[in-house]
C-alpha cells in the first residue's frame, strides 16, 4: 500500500540514495504517486536500445536530465555483420533534448551510434552546462565537429572519442579549446588518424590541471612524450602514441624520468609500434599499475614478460597472443590481484599457428590468479579437461568468452565436442552473466545452459548446435537472459515460435546465417506487436522473399516506440503496413 | 544463381564460391609452382565475413606496418604505413601527394577514373595484384609492397 502519508520532499530525499537505474525503475513501480515523484527527479537515463523507446517518450515522462547514455547498433556490428546504413542516429535524440534540456543536460554517452557534426556543433550551442561526452565506437562525424565541441563546451570535462571512426578533416581542431585554464578531467583521441599539432596539444594539457585520463594517437610520437609527461604528472591513466624510436640513450633517460614523475599513474596503453629498448622506461610505474593494455603492442617474450612480471598490482591485462602460455604462466606466479584477462590474436586469418599459445594458458591464469572473472581468449585449441578444470578453479567467473579460431574445432585430444567443458563452466560458475561459445558444439550444452545459467545476461553463439532444440532450450531456461546474438546456426522457426513471449523479456536477440524463414518473420510480428522485428537482407528488396525462403539477417527487439521510418531499403521491418 | 555459369571468376580450380552464403572465397590465381608445393602447404582458407570476431581497427594493426612504394621511372622508393589509412581513396590521395601525380584504383563502376598512373600490389604469395578488388581490410592484411605503374601498361589487365 502506497505511503500516503510521506510527502513529496521527503519521497524525493530518499529516492536520491538510489543510484542504480534498476533501483529507480523498481521504485517507479510501486504507485502511481512514487512514479511521479521519481520521474520529476530522476536525473540519469541508461537507453540500451535507442529504439526501443523514442525522445519524446523519454523527454515526457523525465521533464530534467543531467544525463543520458544510449546505445544504437546491435554488438555483431563490430564485426561487419550489419551493413553500412542500417540506422541508429542521434540526431533526433539531440533536437529533441536541445529544445527540452537546454539548462539541465551535461553529459552524453554513446555506443555504436552514427553521429554528425551537426550534432556536435547542436551540442556544443544548446547545452549551456555540457560537460562529458563519450563516444564509443561511433562514425559519421569529422574533426570539425569536434572543433565545435572544443570551442563552444566551456566547462568540458570529459572528451572521450573511444574507437569511433572519425574524418581527419584537419589537425588544427585543437586549437579551438579556450585560451587559459580548461576544465578537462578526460582526453581520449586515441583513435584518430592524422596529424596532430604539438604546441596545441602542449599547451592544452598544461592549461588541464585537472587532467586525469590523457590517450594519445599513434601520430604522437615518442620523443614528444617527455614532455607531455612532464606537463601532467598528475596523470592516472596514460595512453602513449607510437612507441617507437631510434635508440638513443639521452632520450630514453628523459622518457624514464618522465614516466618516473608520474607518481599517480595506474593505467598505461596504446603502445603501437613499440621498440623493445624503450619498454624499461615504464618500469619506474610498473609496481603502481592496475591496468594495462598492450593489445597494440607487437613485442614478444622476454620483453613482455620482463615488463608484466614487474605489475604486481595488476587487475586488468589485455595483450597479444604474443604472451603465449609461458607469459601466462609468469602471469599467473607474478599478478594475483588480476581481475580481467584478455587475449587477442595477432594472425587471426593464418591458417597456422604462429605463437606457442594454448589452452595450458588460460587453465594457468585461472588457477593462479584467485579473483579472475572476466576473460576474453582467442586460441586455437581447448579439451574439455581444460575448460572443466578453469570452471573448478574459478566459479567466481562472470564473464566467460572463449573464442576457438577455427569453427566448429572439437576438443583436440579426445575429437569429441566441447560440451562437457563448457557444460562446466556454467554448472559452477552460477554467477556468470556473459558466455560466447565456439568450438564444436552440439544442443547438448544448450540444454546445459538452459539448466544452469540462471544469472547469464548475454549470450553469443557462431557456428554451433544441431537444431531447433538448442535454441528452445536457452530461450526457455534462461531466465536472466537479455541479449541473445546467434550467427550460422540450425536455429529455425519453430524454437522462436514457441518461445515468441520471451522476447518481450530480453532487449534484443539477433540472428544471421540460420534457417528462420520470411514467413515465421511474418507470424512472429502478428504475435508479438510489441517487438521490432527487421529481417535485413543485402540480397535483394525483401519484398521478393517467398514465405519459406530463409532470412539473411534477423534483428528482433522489444519497443514502445513503434516500428521506425529511418531504415534502409534492405531493411525492412515485419508488421508495419498490417491492418489491425 | 542463373548467371553463376557465365560469371568469370578467379579461384582455385574445383572451388565453388556459393558453397555458403557466409563465406567469400579470396580471389586467387594458382601460382605457378602449385604442381611442386609440397603437401604441408594449407589450401587459402575461405574468409568468413566477421569471424574471427576481431574488430577492424584492430587487425589493422597487426599487419607489417610499412611497405615499399615503386613508381615506374621514379629513381628512389619510398615507404608508407598503410595502417594509417582506412580506405582506398585515403591510401591514393597520400600517394597522389607523395609523387605529385594522380594514381588511380580501378573500380567496376569508374575504370581508372581518368588517372594517369595506376596502383598495383605484391601480395603474401608473391603474386601483382590490382588494387582495388578486395575489400579495405582483406587488401591491408595481403598487401607486401606497392607498384605505381603507368595507366597504359595495366589496361590489358582491366579487361576482366
Amino acid at each position: 500500500m502506497a505511503s500516503a502519508s510521506l510527502p513529496e520532499q521527503v519521497l524525493k530525499h530518499l529516492f536520491s540514495f538510489l543510484t542504480s537505474d534498476k533501483d529507480r525503475n523498481c521504485v517507479s513501480l510501486v504507485c502511481k504517486l512514487w512514479y511521479e515523484v521519481e520521474r520529476r527527479c530522476r536525473r540519469s537515463v541508461f537507453i540500451g536500445n535507442c529504439y526501443a523507446v523514442t525522445p519524446d517518450i523519454m523527454i515526457r515522462r523525465f521533464p530534467q536530465l543531467t544525463s543520458l547514455t544510449l546505445k544504437g547498433k546491435p554488438h555483431f556490428a563490430d564485426f561487419n555483420l550489419v551493413p553500412d546504413g542500417w540506422g541508429a542516429y542521434v540526431d533526433p535524440w539531440i533536437a529533441a533534448m536541445s529544445q527540452s534540456y537546454p539548462f539541465c543536460l551535461e553529459e552524453i554517452r554513446l555506443k555504436r551510434m552514427v553521429v554528425t557534426d551537426e550534432s556536435l556543433e547542436l551540442i556544443s550551442t544548446s547545452f549551456h552546462n555540457f560537460k562529458v561526452l563519450i563516444l564509443l565506437s561511433c562514425e559519421g562525424f569529422t574533426t570539425d565537429g569536434l572543433a565545435a565541441i572544443a570551442a563552444n563546451c566551456r566547462n568540458l570535462r570529459e572528451l572521450d572519442l573511444g574507437e569511433s571512426e572519425v574524418e581527419d578533416l584537419s589537425s588544427d581542431w585543437l586549437s579551438h579549446f579556450p585560451d587559459g585554464c580548461t576544465s578537462l578531467v578526460s582526453l581520449n583521441i586515441s583513435c584518430l588518424g592524422s596529424e596532430i599539432n604539438f604546441s596545441d596539444l602542449e599547451r592544452l594539457i598544461t592549461c588541464s590541471p585537472n587532467l586525469k585520463t590523457l590517450r594519445l594517437s599513434q601520430a604522437v610520437p615518442l620523443e614528444k612524450l617527455p614532455d607531455l609527461l612532464c606537463r601532467a604528472p598528475q596523470l592516472v591513466e596514460f595512453g602513449t602514441g607510437a612507441y617507437s624510436s631510434e635508440v638513443q640513450s639521452d632520450v630514453f633517460s628523459n622518457l624514464e624520468e618522465a614516466f618516473s614523475g608520474c607518481k599517480k599513474l595506474e593505467g598505461l596503453s596504446g603502445f603501437w609500434d613499440v621498440t623493445p629498448a624503450y619498454l624499461p622506461a615504464v618500469y619506474p610505474v610498473c609496481s603502481r599499475l592496475t591496468s594495462l593494455n598492450l593489445s597494440y603492442a607487437t613485442i614478444q617474450n622476454p620483453d613482455l614478460n620482463k615488463l608484466i612480471s614487474r605489475c604486481h598490482n595488476l587487475q586488468r591485462l589485455w595483450v597479444l597472443d604474443y604472451i603465449e602460455d609461458t607469459g601466462l604462466q609468469a602471469l599467473a606466479a607474478s599478478c594475483k590481484d588480476l581481475q580481467e584477462l584478455r587475449v587477442f590474436p595477432s594472425d587471426p586469418f593464418g591458417p597456422e599457428p604462429n605463437v606457442s599459445l594454448t589452452e595450458q594458458g588460460l587453465v594457468a591464469v585461472s588457477d593462479g590468479c584467485p579473483k579472475l572473472q572476466t576473460v576474453l581468449y582467442f586460441c586455437r585449441q581447448m579439451t574439455n579437461a581444460a575448460l572443466v578444470t578453469i570452471a573448478r578453479n574459478r566459479p567466481n567467473m562472470i564473464c566467460f568468452r572463449l573464442c576457438i579460431l577455427e569453427p566448429r574445432s572439437p576438443d583436440y585430444l579426445t575429437l569429441e565436442p566441447l560440451d562437457a567443458g563448457f557444460g562446466a563452466i556454467v554448472e559452477q560458475c552460477k554467477e556468470l552473466r556473459r558466455l560466447s561459445l565456439s568450438g564444436l558444439l552440439t544442443d547438448r550444452i544448450f540444454e546445459y545452459i538452459g539448466a544452469h545459467a540462471k544469472k547469464l545476461e548475454m549470450l553469443s553463439v557462431a557456428f554451433v548446435g544441431d537444431s531447433d532444440l538448442g535454441l528452445h532450450h536457452v530461450l526457455s531456461g534462461c531466465e536472466s537472459l537479455r541479449k541473445l546474438e546467434i550467427r550460422d546456426c540450425p536455429f529455425g522457426d519453430k524454437a522462436l515460435l514457441a518461445n515468441a513471449a520471451k522476447l518481450e523479456t530480453m532487449r534484443s536477440l539477433w540472428m544471421s546465417s540460420c534457417s528462420v524463414s520470411f514467413g515465421a518473420c511474418e507470424l512472429l510480428s502478428q504475435k508479438m506487436p510489441r517487438l521490432n522485428i527487421e529481417v535485413i537482407d543485402e540480397n535483394g528488396p525483401p519484398d521478393t522473399q517467398s514465405e519459406s525462403c530463409p532470412v539473411e539477417k534477423l534483428y528482433i527487439y522489444r519497443t514502445v516506440a513503434g516500428p521506425r521510418f529511418d531504415m534502409p531499403g534492405f531493411v525492412r521491418i515485419m508488421n508495419q503496413d498490417a491492418a489491425h | 544463381m542463373e548467371m553463376a555459369g557465365t560469371e568469370l571468376r578467379l579461384g582455385l580450380p574445383g572451388t565453388d564460391s556459393s558453397s555458403s552464403s557466409a563465406s567469400k572465397i579470396t580471389n586467387k590465381r594458382p601460382s605457378s609452382d602449385m604442381i611442386n608445393s609440397n603437401d604441408d602447404e594449407p589450401a587459402p582458407k575461405a574468409q568468413v565475413v566477421g569471424w574471427p570476431p576481431v574488430r577492424s581497427y584492430r587487425k589493422n594493426v597487426l599487419q607489417a606496418s610499412y611497405v615499399k612504394v615503386s613508381m615506374d621511372g621514379a629513381a628512389y622508393l619510398r615507404k608508407i604505413n598503410l595502417n594509417v589509412y582506412k580506405s582506398y581513396p585515403q591510401l591514393l590521395k597520400a600517394l597522389d601527394n607523395m609523387f605529385k601525380c594522380s594514381i588511380g584504383v580501378y573500380s567496376e563502376r569508374e575504370g581508372y577514373n581518368g588517372c594517369d598512373y595506376v596502383a598495383t600490389y605484391e601480395d603474401k604469395d608473391g603474386d601483382w595484384m590490382l588494387a582495388g578488388d578486395v575489400p579495405w581490410d582483406m587488401f591491408i592484411n595481403s598487401c607486401r609492397r606497392l607498384r605505381i605503374m603507368k595507366g597504359s601498361e595495366a589496361k590489358g589487365l582491366a579487361c576482366l
